[in-house]
């Protein structure tokens, strides 16, 4: 089974729940991998939307965001760009450590990286590339230090 | 998706219906905060409606359990399925929160 999927969402974080339902139900093929579209790449394609419009696109209404989904092989890969001028993952503290649990924010890239395989951000910092591979169940849920 | 607000024993318990993310966490927070002005100091949010929690709701949850402790309250959570149990334990939030794994239960542990 292959499908793809391109959007281009206005910057409105009120387009997220309707696009991220719409995507998940798309990619949905069968109940073994239900639990990780709904759970790793529902929230994960959540966190890289509201990224994208609140901290690339500065919240910022005439900026788009565009959202490219492939399914191939057991393997989903959700690609979402903005319009920013990037930022570098890299500067993010683990929110899992001493004080930072009780922090309000700063827990966003931390699920991504937590819930998906893979996530690379382009030299820019402006597009995230997450992979989840359904076929592995092991992977439905991952221990924070992973 | 709606967060409906109602009282048990002196509990304030708001039931979370649908999602818990960016787009509505506002909306959460400022029901909170009017019945913490009210004077209610005893919070219980219920999820078993709920079907998913992003980084927004997990952080507005965190921002409402400060504010309301900084006023002499309490807030508790309860009926949290698999998934969003997962989120909690993944984030460590299941540290900072008092989870009861019913309705009833967190009712009665107050």
């Amino acid at each position: 089974m292959e499908r793809q999927l391109f959007l281009e969402l206005p910057n409105d974080l009120r387009c997220i729940e309707d696009t991220v339902e719409f995507v998940v139900s798309r990619c949905s093929i069968c109940e073994v991998v239900d639990r990780k579209l709904r759970l790793n790449f529902q929230v994960s394609l959540i966190e890289a939307l509201s990224n994208a419009m609140i901290y690339g696109n500065c919240s910022d209404p005439l900026k788009k965001v565009r959202v490219e989904v492939f399914l191939h092989e057991g393997l989903v890969t959700a690609q979402v760009t903005d319009e920013g001028s990037g930022f570098d993952p890299g500067c993010i503290p683990d929110p899992t450590t001493g004080r930072s649990v009780r922090k309000v924010s700063g827990r966003g890239l931390f699920l991504m990286k937590t819930l998906m395989d893979e996530v690379h951000y382009n030299d820019r910092g402006n597009s995230v590339k997450l992979v989840l591979h359904l076929s592995s169940p092991e992977g439905i849920r991952r221990e924070a230090s992973a | 998706m709606a967060f409906n607000v109602t009282r048990a024993g002196g509990v304030t318990v708001v039931d979370v219906d649908g999602q818990l993310i960016v787009g509505n966490r506002q909306e959460l927070k400022q029901k909170v905060l009017d019945e913490l002005e009210k004077g209610e100091r005893k919070f219980l949010v219920d999820f078993t409606k709920t079907g998913y929690i992003d980084s927004s709701g997990l952080g507005v949850l965190v921002s409402l359990s400060k504010k309301i402790r900084e006023q002499g309250g309490e807030l508790r959570l309860s009926s949290l399925n698999e998934d969003l149990r997962t989120l909690f334990e993944l984030t460590k939030l299941d540290t900072l929160f008092r989870i009861a794994g019913s309705r009833a239960e967190g009712l009665a542990d107050f």
